[in-house]
């Protein structure tokens, strides 16, 4: 708290001195805005508790796979439903990470980060402080960069907490070891350590799409919880969309269509196709929507 | 009073002006990810019709050159994604369908779904990846890809591994004689698929090379095999030959009726490079369940035939399908009737009353809910029912007599009516 609070001085005392003496900002007047968001961002209790529930739901995947599988060492025999990964947990705790990735990718992650983007514009409207932060020299496009920015962190820290807390879950109550790919492949527990981060990483970036969407909602309104709203409605509305067999024409238009793709670094060799039509998928909707949220809030009236 | 009104009025002509130009400027921005979608939109479409750089040249070969340079083909190493679409127009059962179809190969079956037997009927319907790979007779690989989860298929040595990742079970037999082994050969090795074009090529098909085309981004000659006589399902078989190694690379079946491929199976990437050694190599993981083909004795043994379906269906997407099905139905002692494409199976199940129309002995509900499924025929052979696809039809008499062949109903009820 106390380091928090003298993260944010500092941040105002660089704020304070770059405007005295220069009328262009400096590249580090940036950061200094960019980390003044982080801890603000971070500070909040809703960021808190969204991490926390992240974090919960590894253990929750892997006290029951435990219990479940206690007697006879077997999961998810016969039937293969769950999660993908779910049935490998018990030979190796490494695969807890995956698992807890893929179980909350489509709901948990996007909606956490949905509320973060969506409250990034319209929270700070809401709440009045709008104004303030555009009195300060940043300029509208660097203070909405800033937000994407620190969206993103968001995104890459979320994802990381998921992936830590079921590492530290599957570490305790797994073995761990070499693994198998689900080709059939050994690989050693450090290369299977590599895969995790980069699973890691993909999944972080797929959700740069819905990051920026969630930030074009954030300009459209002065309501904070709307956009927060919006956001995740929309969310479960491509989801739903993404399930109808009628729509197959569009799905791979869908920015949920590519998310479950990361587990294809689990085969060996990785299966790059689905991958790379994801991260494509995401760069065009930051496109998109990036670009449409900086002409929304470039061009919009601040009123409050 | 007057100059004022009119100060006022273009003071508020400038401001409106102002605020037009204001307005414009403002709008201009949404330019932006307008044409952000714009490009993308024409990226899409554009794209592929560039990359479509059209047919190769390639120097002018006769079809009976081409079928020799497939049969001197010996590439030993191969690796890459095959994408397979079958369309057979069976009635969409769902989850049922795969079922039924996994219960008819697998007979008695031990239930586990790392069964090759099991998992390879999947292929029969829909569109599916595939990973194969393959160095030499001793070594080879296929693997299907699912949404988070992968079946493979490994032949390495004497070891027969199945290993469903999903399930996370594992299926184990041994190849014992080396002479069976010889009949596993690696998916899309042109021998097999050599012997079976040759063999079709007689008096009842005609085979040209129809020109050139893009495969997997090698270049490639197209060999079109066209069965000669009526009363077929089969359309028209095109095959892509990579014009260097001589190895199928695309593998189209037609029906006859029209519309979409029955078959249509090709590689999207390829490679002829030695496949890395770890691939083939496969112990099963800690926990997995593990099922010994050869205890199951019966089962194993449907088993073992059920992946030689697999090896078939999956690498070898050229054997002719009436012949390979005639041969292998001919092999277990069915009558065949007809020759070339008009071969009809003729089996008797033994059942008097066949498949019963409802009114037989004490079938029930099952099958007349089989019954509605097919068409009801009748003809000097009594009466019968006729199952339709678009490949491959069937007729079940009441006397208990099964006529199936890829040709249509009329060539059936003849049989029939013939025997």
């Amino acid at each position: 708290m106390s380091q928090a609070d003298v993260a944010v001085a500092e941040g105002a005392a660089g704020v304070g001195g770059a405007a005295g003496t220069a009328v262009r900002p400096s590249p580090l007047w940036t950061l200094g805005l960019l980390r003044s968001e982080l801890v603000t961002t971070l500070r909040r209790w809703r960021t808190l508790a969204l991490l926390g529930v992240l974090a919960a739901v590894p253990i929750l995947v892997g006290i029951s796979v435990k219990i479940e599988t206690s007697g006879d060492g077997q999961a998810g025999r016969g039937g293969g439903g769950g999660p993908a990964f779910i049935s490998q947990i018990t030979n190796n705790g490494l695969f807890l990470v995956f698992t807890a990735l893929a179980a909350t990718l489509p709901f948990f992650l996007p909606m956490a980060v949905g509320v973060v983007a969506g409250d990034a514009i319209a929270g700070e409207a809401n709440a009045g402080t709008l104004r303030y932060l555009l009195v300060a020299p940043a300029g509208r496009t660097r203070l909405l960069l800033t937000k994407y920015a620190t969206t993103m962190a968001f995104c890459l820290l979320a994802t990381l907490v998921v992936a830590a807390s079921a590492l530290a879950v599957g570490a305790l109550l797994f073995p761990l070891g070499g693994l198998t790919t689900i080709s059939g492949t050994q690989i050693s527990f450090t290369e299977g350590l590599g895969r995790a981060l980069l699973i890691a990483l993909v999944v972080a970036a797929s959700l740069t799409g819905i990051a920026a969407l969630g930030l074009f909602v954030s300009t459209l309104t002065n309501s904070g919880i709307a956009a927060m709203a919006t956001t995740v409605g929309l969310l479960i509305t491509v989801q739903i969309l993404d399930q109808i067999p009628q729509l197959h024409a569009l799905q791979p238009y869908f920015f949920s269509h590519y998310w479950l793709s990361f587990a294809d670094l689990m085969r060996d060799p990785v299966y790059w196709d689905d991958l790379v039509k994801n991260l494509e998928l995401q760069t065009l909707y930051a496109a998109v929507f990036g670009s449409a949220a900086w002409a929304r809030f470039t061009t919009k009236d601040i009123t409050a | 009073m007057a100059p004022y009104e009119s100060d006022d009025s273009t003071g508020a002509a400038q401001a409106d002006d102002e605020l037009r130009a204001e307005r414009r400027r403002k709008a201009a921005r949404y330019v932006v990810p307008v044409a952000v979608v714009g490009v993308a939109a024409a990226t899409i479409g554009l794209v592929p019709a560039l990359a479509d750089s059209g047919d190769p040249n390639l120097p002018k070969i006769t079809a009976q050159e081409l079928i020799n340079k497939i049969a001197k083909s010996d590439v030993q190493q191969l690796s890459g994604t095959v994408k397979i679409s079958t369309d057979l127009g069976l009635p969409d059962l769902g989850g049922l369908e795969s079922s039924l179809l996994s219960g008819a190969t697998q007979g008695s079956g031990d239930g586990s779904s790392a069964d090759p037997s099991a998992k390879l009927t999947e292929l029969a319907s829909g569109t599916h990846t595939l990973r194969v790979a393959a160095d030499g007779p001793e070594k080879q690989k296929v693997s299907l890809l699912e949404s988070g989860a992968e079946y493979s298929l490994i032949h390495n040595g004497t070891n027969v591994w199945g290993y469903d990742s999903k399930s996370n079970e594992v299926y184990h037999s041994t190849v014992a004689d080396s002479g069976k082994a010889e009949r596993h050969e690696p998916p899309a090795t042109p021998k097999d698929f050599a012997d079976e074009i040759l063999k079709s090529v007689d008096g009842t098909t005609s085979v040209t090379v129809d020109g050139t085309a893009q495969v997997a981004g090698r270049d490639a000659y197209r060999l079109v095999i066209k069965p000669k006589q009526s009363g077929t399902t089969v359309g028209a078989i095109s095959i892509a030959v990579d014009a260097k190694t001589g190895t199928p690379l695309k593998f189209t079946l037609t029906p006859s009726s029209g519309g979409a491929a029955v078959i249509d199976a090709g590689y999207t990437q390829v490679s002829f490079a030695e496949p890395a050694a770890s691939t083939f190599e496969f112990t099963p993981p800690k926990g997995a369940k593990v099922t010994e083909g050869d205890e199951t004795g019966k089962a194993g043994k449907s088993g073992g035939n059920g992946k030689a379906d697999g090896w078939d269906k999956g690498g070898k997407p050229s054997e002719a399908p009436d012949h390979g099905s005639a041969k292998g139905l001919g092999k277990d002692g069915f009558d065949v009737l007809g020759k070339g494409w008009n071969s009809i199976a003729v089996l008797d199940s033994g059942s008097k009353g066949g498949l019963p129309t409802g009114s037989a002995s004490g079938g029930g509900d099952l099958s007349g809910f089989l019954g509605s499924l097919g068409d009801p025929v009748s003809g000097k052979f009594g009466k019968g029912t006729v199952f339709s696809t678009r490949l491959i039809n069937a007729l079940i008499t009441d006397n208990g007599k099964v006529y199936v062949g890829a040709v249509d109903k009329a060539a059936l009820v003849k049989a029939a009516n013939a025997g």
